[in-house]
This record gives C-alpha cells, sequence and structure tokens, in this order.
C-alpha cells in the first residue's frame, strides 16, 4: 500500500448516491413514457427528446458560462425535469415553445435559485403554468394525433375537465354535458386526452410503485393528496351530482396522478418530514378541488402544487423528528 | 418472543463478518509491549514500577489516577526498559511503560486452570473490590470503569442488567466468538453483575445474525439455571448495540437527554466485559487479555483472525503474525467500520477496548460532495431522532445557539446520517465539531451554577 487514508468515522458508505436516485426516477417514469408514445407517436417522442435536450444542456450551459461553477451542473436530475416538463405539456406543442419551457424550468426556477436543492418552486411546474398562461392556445389544444397502435378514439380540441368546466359555464350538467361529446365512464378512463404524462393511470402507478420498492419515495404525501381529493369530490359529488364531478374523474384526469406520484415528491420542494408531507398533501388536495370546483381554470394541480411549495420552508419549521429521550 | 429493536431510525449495512467461523487462537508472546496510561475513560493512571524493575504477568504496574479511573497491570513477564510518551492510537502522545517480554510468569494468586468455578462470593464488596482491582473496563467500546457502573449512587436502583451481544458493527467477529467458546463464563460473569446490581434481572441481547450464540447462550443459562437470567433476540440493525438504543429495544425505555441508563434503571454491560468481570471475580484474574478481529474487505478469507492477545502488544506485531499488510489496503482502522477509529500506521498498541485492525480498499475512499437535495435520508437514519442536515447548516452559520436547541449534544457518532447521505456530505464530521461546541457551552454553563 503506498498511500493510507485517515479520516474521522464512518468509513463505509451505502449504495446510495443523488445520480442513482435520479435513474430510478428516470426508470419510474418509462412506462408512462412508453405508453405516451404508443398513444401519440412521433410528435410525443419529439417533445420528450426537445425537452430533454434542451434541460440538460440549459444546466450545462447556466453552470459553466453564466454561474462559471461547473459542480453546479447535475445531468440526471436536468434530465428528470426535461423528462416530467414533456410529460406535462400537449405532444402538438411546437419544437420551440418547449424549449421555452426548458429555459424557464432550468434557467428560472433552478438555476437562479443556486441549482440543484436551492430551488424552492418545481422546476417542472413551473415551466408548465408558464406556457399555460403564456401560450394557451397551445397549451389547451389536446388534438389527438396518430399514434403507434392507431389513434386515440376520444375527443380532440378541449380535455374531459375542460369540456365539463365550459359546460357548467353555460349551464349545462355534468351528466348532459358528457353525453353531447360521447363520453362514457370507460372512455374517460381508458383514453382521456390531455398532456402524455395524463394518459395511463396504471402507467404511472406502476412506475410509483417501483419508486417504493426502491425505496426513493414514501407514500405520504401522493397518499394525502388523493385523499383529500377523493374525500371532497365524494361529499360534494354526493350532494349535488348534476353539478361537481366525482371521485373517479377527478383523481384520474387533469394530471392529478402525474403530478402526486411525480411531481409534489420532488425531494427539493417538498417537506423533510412524514407529517409535514400530510400537511403538505392535503394543502395540494383541497386548492386543487376548490379551483376545481369554484375556481375559472378546469384543472388546478400545477397551481396547487406551487402554492403548497410555498409553505415548505414553514412546515418544515414545525415539523420535526420525534427525538430520542425528549418526549 | 418477537424480536426487538430500537424505535427510532436505524441503517442495514452489510454484515460482512467474514472471520466469524474463525476460532479465536492464541497469540504468541512478542518481544516487546508497550502498555498504555489511558486505556479507560476517566483520569490517566499512574505508573507503580520504575525503568530496570522486573514484573511478572499481572503484576500491578499502574494505579489508579482518579475516582473514575483504573488499574493496570503488565500483560507479560520481563523487565521494565523505558516509562515515557509515545504515539497511541489516536495520534495523541500518552504515557506507556515498555516492557521486554522474558519468560511468561505470572503473579502469586492468580487461577489460571480453565475449570468453570460457579459458586459466586457472597460478600459484594468483595466482588467491587476485584473488578476494581483487576482493572476491568467496559469493552463495549467506552472503557468506562466496571466497578463504578456496578456501583449505582445512592437512590439510583437497577432493575435490569443488560449483556450487550449485539455486535452491529460490520466486520467484528471477537464477541461472537467469545459469545460461542466463553458461554459458560460469560453467563457466570453475567450473575456476578446481577449480584452485585442488588438481584435486577438480566437480560442478554443477542442480534438474529447470529443463532448459534442464540441456542449457545440459552443452553448455557438453562444449565447453569439461573431463572431472572434470559436471551433476547435483537433484530439486525445498525446501532443496535448503542447503550441508548439497546435500552430502548430491551426495556422499551429512553434515557433523558444527558441522564444516564441507571435514571431509567438499566446497566448496560458488553459481553466482553463479563467475561471479563467473570476472571477478575472467580479467577482473581486481571484483565490483560482480550481478543480482536483482524478483518477487512480487501483480507483474503483465510487471512481472517480472531485473536486472544495480551494487551499491550503492538499492532504491527499482530498484523505481521495474520501476514501482513494486503496491498490493496487504502485504509487500516482499529474498530468497526462505522465507528473505528482510522489509524495512519500500525505503530501504535492494543489497549484494552481493542476490538479490530480493519482492512479497507478502494471502497472506503470519500466521494466528492455534491449539492444536499433534502431527501430527508439522514434524519430518517439516526436514531436519536436528529436532523443532521439542518444541524450541519446550522453549525456552518455558527449558530451554537440553535444546535443545542437541536440537540446537537445527543449525538452518538453511530455515522448513520453520513453513512445514507446519497449526496456524499461529510454530516458526521460537522456534527462532531459541532456537538464540541455545544457541550463546551453546558460545561461553561454548568460550572457558573
Amino acid at each position: 500500500m503506498d498511500k493510507v487514508i485517515v479520516s474521522p468515522s464512518p468509513h463505509v458508505h451505502s449504495p446510495a448516491s443523488t445520480n442513482r436516485i435520479m435513474l430510478d426516477v428516470v426508470i419510474a417514469l418509462m412506462p408512462a413514457i412508453i405508453v405516451s408514445i404508443l398513444f401519440y407517436g412521433w410528435c410525443e417522442i419529439l417533445v420528450l427528446a426537445v425537452s430533454a435536450v434542451a434541460c440538460v444542456g440549459l444546466e450545462w450551459l447556466i453552470a459553466q458560462f453564466l454561474m462559471k461553477r461547473p459542480e453546479l451542473f447535475n445531468g440526471s436530475s436536468a434530465l428528470v425535469t426535461g423528462l416530467l416538463l414533456a410529460m406535462n405539456l400537449p405532444c402538438t406543442t411546437p419544437w420551440w415553445v418547449v424549449v421555452i419551457g426548458a429555459v424557464v424550468a432550468i434557467g428560472i426556477a433552478k438555476m437562479s435559485f443556486g441549482g440543484l436543492g436551492q430551488n424552492i418552486f418545481n422546476p417542472a411546474i413551473t415551466a408548465r403554468v408558464f406556457l399555460l398562461i403564456s401560450f394557451p392556445v397551445y397549451m389547451t389544444n389536446w388534438a389527438m394525433p396518430d399514434g403507434f397502435i392507431g389513434s386515440v378514439d376520444a375527443v380532440s380540441g378541449a380535455t374531459p375537465l375542460g369540456l365539463i368546466k365550459e359546460g357548467l359555464k353555460s349551464g349545462s350538467t355534468i351528466p348532459e354535458i358528457l353525453s353531447a361529446h360521447g363520453l362514457t365512464a370507460s372512455t374517460i378512463l381508458r383514453d382521456i386526452g390531455g398532456s402524455s404524462g395524463e394518459i395511463s393511470a396504471i402507467a404511472l402507478l406502476v412506475g410509483f410503485c417501483y419508486l417504493l420498492i426502491r425505496k426513493v419515495v414514501k407514500p405520504w404525501i401522493p397518499l394525502s393528496i388523493l385523499g383529500t381529493i377523493a374525500l371532497i369530490a365524494f361529499i360534494f359529488h354526493a350532494i349535488d351530482p348534476a353539478h361537481y364531478t366525482g371521485i373517479g374523474f377527478n383523481l384520474l384526469t387533469g394530471g392529478v396522478l402525474l403530478g402526486a406520484l411525480f411531481m409534489a415528491t420532488d425531494y427539493v420542494t417538498s417537506p423533510m418530514s412524514n407529517w409535514g408531507g400530510v400537511i403538505f398533501g392535503v394543502g395540494i388536495g383541497l386548492i386543487v378541488m376548490m379551483i376545481r370546483y369554484f375556481g375559472s381554470y378546469p384543472e388546478g394541480m400545477s397551481f396547487a402544487i406551487l402554492i403548497m411549495n410555498c409553505f415548505v420552508p414553514l412546515i418544515n419549521r414545525a415539523f420535526h423528528q420525534k427525538k430520542y429521550g425528549r418526549a | 418472543m418477537a424480536k426487538l429493536t430500537f424505535s427510532i431510525g436505524g441503517i442495514h449495512p452489510a454484515d460482512s463478518k467474514i472471520a466469524r467461523e474463525r476460532k479465536i487462537e492464541v497469540l504468541p508472546l512478542p518481544d516487546r509491549v508497550y502498555v498504555s496510561m489511558f486505556q479507560h475513560l476517566g483520569a490517566m493512571a499512574k505508573p507503580v514500577v520504575a525503568v530496570g524493575d522486573t514484573v511478572k504477568a499481572g503484576q500491578i504496574i499502574a494505579e489508579p489516577g482518579g475516582f473514575i479511573s483504573a488499574y493496570i497491570h503488565s500483560p507479560v513477564s520481563g523487565t521494565v526498559r523505558s516509562i515515557g510518551p509515545r504515539k497511541d492510537l489516536a495520534g495523541f502522545m500518552q504515557m506507556h511503560i515498555e516492557i521486554e517480554v522474558q519468560g511468561d510468569e505470572w503473579a502469586e494468586g492468580i487461577d489460571l486452570t480453565p475449570e468453570l468455578v460457579t459458586s459466586i462470593p457472597e460478600d459484594r464488596d468483595f466482588i467491587l473490590d476485584r473488578i476494581k482491582m483487576n482493572g476491568v473496563v467496559g469493552l463495549g467500546g467506552a472503557t468506562f470503569p466496571t466497578h463504578v457502573k456496578l456501583n449505582p449512587p445512592p437512590g439510583k436502583v437497577a432493575e435490569c442488567l443488560i449483556l450487550n451481544g449485539a455486535e452491529c458493527e460490520p466486520f467484528l467477529t471477537s464477541d461472537y466468538r467469545i459469545l460461542l467458546e466463553r458461554t459458560d463464563e460469560i453467563v457466570v460473569g453475567a450473575a456476578i453483575m446481577q449480584k452485585v446490581l442488588g438481584g435486577c434481572r438480566c437480560v442478554i441481547g443477542i442480534e438474529e445474525n447470529k443463532p448459534e450464540a442464540i441456542a449457545a447462550v440459552r443452553a448455557s443459562v438453562a444449565r447453569l439455571g439461573y431463572p431472572s437470567m434470559e436471551v433476547a433476540v435483537l433484530k439486525k440493525r445498525y446501532p443496535q448495540g448503542g447503550e441508548k438504543q439497546l435500552i430502548d429495544a430491551v426495556m422499551h425505555r429512553q434515557v433523558k437527554s444527558g441522564g444516564l441508563p441507571i435514571d431509567v434503571g438499566a446497566v448496560v454491560q458488553n459481553v466482553a466485559t463479563s467475561l471479563a468481570v467473570y476472571e477478575a471475580v472467580q479467577k482473581n484474574k486481571p484483565l490483560v487479555t482480550n481478543v480482536l478481529t483482524v478483518t477487512g474487505d480487501v483480507l483474503p478469507a483465510e487471512k481472517q483472525h480472531n485473536y486472544l492477545f495480551r494487551i499491550g502488544v503492538p499492532l504491527s506485531f499482530i498484523a505481521q503474525y495474520a501476514g501482513g499488510v494486503p496491498e490493496s489496503a487504502v485504509k487500516m482502522v482499529s474498530g468497526g467500520p462505522m465507528m473505528g477509529k482510522a489509524i495512519a500506521n500500525l505503530d501504535a498498541t492494543t489497549v484494552k477496548g481493542s476490538s479490530s485492525i480493519l482492512y479497507l480498499g478502494e471502497g472506503t475512499a470519500r466521494k466528492s460532495e455534491s449539492p444536499c437535495i433534502r431527501c430527508g435520508r439522514c434524519a430518517d437514519a439516526c436514531p436519536m431522532g436528529l436532523e443532521p442536515f439542518l444541524l450541519k447548516s446550522l453549525y456552518k452559520a455558527g449558530d451554537v445557539a440553535a444546535l443545542e436547541q437541536n440537540a446537537a449534544q445527543d449525538c452518538i457518532e453511530c455515522g448513520c446520517c453520513q453513512y445514507s447521505c446519497p449526496s456524499y456530505i461529510p454530516l458526521l464530521d460537522n456534527i462532531r465539531m459541532a456537538k464540541g461546541q455545544v457541550m463546551a457551552v453546558i460545561r461553561a454553563r454548568n460550572a457558573k451554577k
């Protein structure tokens, strides 16, 4: 032995690493990505590729040349942001809109706060909301192009949530709206139009189970979001089914699953304690349902997550680990 | 009975007990031994021999330097060659007595026969005196003088003696070997300590990954017929053998911050200490031998050993006898991989608490640190329920008051946080420093009172 290392304990380390965690998230997103490619075809591949390359490239450029701190570049984390951003966009989004989204996600939401671990808001969601407000035409035109396994036989032009919101504004009841657009319970659950990440609940759940098994995330945040949404939807739908949508509809549309499973569970922008996570999740569920039932936007998952992101530092202050011998 | 474990945090590092099947071998005597005067917690011992004196094995060569201190005995027979400072394991200069080995003659009154003596002396003070005069200290890591720990202050009553056979550190197998090979002696040692503590019950905690040891101890307790002694099977989980964690696992009680185990009626002793107590009381044999493991991920299995060594033998002698330092080792550790001390060379000498020489390869090298991603794994892993990420930030900010509020002083330095961090942040390095600052503030405040 030529050199001896002398350093304080511990002398061994777990196999965990940041890159391994990000790789696990990418693996977990794969089922949903594959399903959306099968449904939407080449245009989906294009959006995914542009978003991933733009996010990783921008992070490198900003770290290298703007901040002059190359160590702040973390390719695996930028890749996750890129994939999540793409999954939040309709596959018909023009490539330059996707690039603008990447600039907002990486440049504004992430790197201007100091890079990985420092951002207050979820980068992909910030970009989605920015695009939704700036380019409402591209962002709400959910046209259905041909996929690799045939075109999706459903609505084009607007999502079910959008249709219902418009219908309710013009005074119709939910059953009238659904029958007017030829929507049934089965088509809603199987082939709802929307952003690519919304297309298959099962694929998203399979990916999330992988994260649970790998112990990358804990289930408390998604459970409290979905539980809160389900409870509110149950109560309102039971009271007035003509004007308030039900549990299944609210859980499976408008990016609720993608948001609850993969966006709200982002380490950096969610609370660190289990109970903090529950408060965070209940808050998101409440805000989503308030927006959907009483607000002017048809969905609201993105806004809900961003609003609750603001409260994370406060939640972290309020909820601490249970300490040994200090009951 | 259900398997027991502690209630907060913990990790599952790879077991790596490669030397577990290697029987204890008696290490031969070297030419010279160097006996440290600082092998226990508390005050340094004071030499009572002079250069040129001839000594016998088991003869007192140093006496306690204070109330919390311990006698030290010569591990060999021979001539005192020097008394002076020498680097210890941690690299500090400490007083050592150098003895040139001549023959192997033991002092009068020490019973070296292997026969098991089961009749326990009636007189409590006699037992405590034997433990004190034979220099017994806790061999689980802290080396706290055993006669002090077995003599609770007035008003405190021991309800349960917990014998620590968890050996939760990866690689180490010395406790496991003595549990298998010196079972009866350990069990009688525990019965002696029960008696000293006023007849409290005794629970021997052993992790589930040592089923042979569990069976052996159970059989021994049944054979010797101790009704108030039982074996508790513990889950394999680090740091199960931490004193506070073991009390939580076995008694479902938690020691208050700054308090002592006896406050909740617990006295925890390592199984190796129990063996030393047996030898001290039943055989009048001082603590001059102990068992250590030569092990590591870069050491071939056939070169791994469990040795019965004389306390004071240089580490280099043991390493050489075991076949030399492996080429691919980049780190040498005295103790386990989670809490042991890295050593720069093998010049230092063994002490009462020595439990291993551990050789680690490239994998032990620290990887460069990346930003915290707030995953919370450090807080989930902390067995004291602390928030290492927060303590690190507070330390960097120099906020000692907030560090105390967030219990930095409660850290037991088990290393779970740093082990778990996916960003390779040296959390424990920072928290150790923070703990030092908070302890200084607390001491200053107490001194004013």
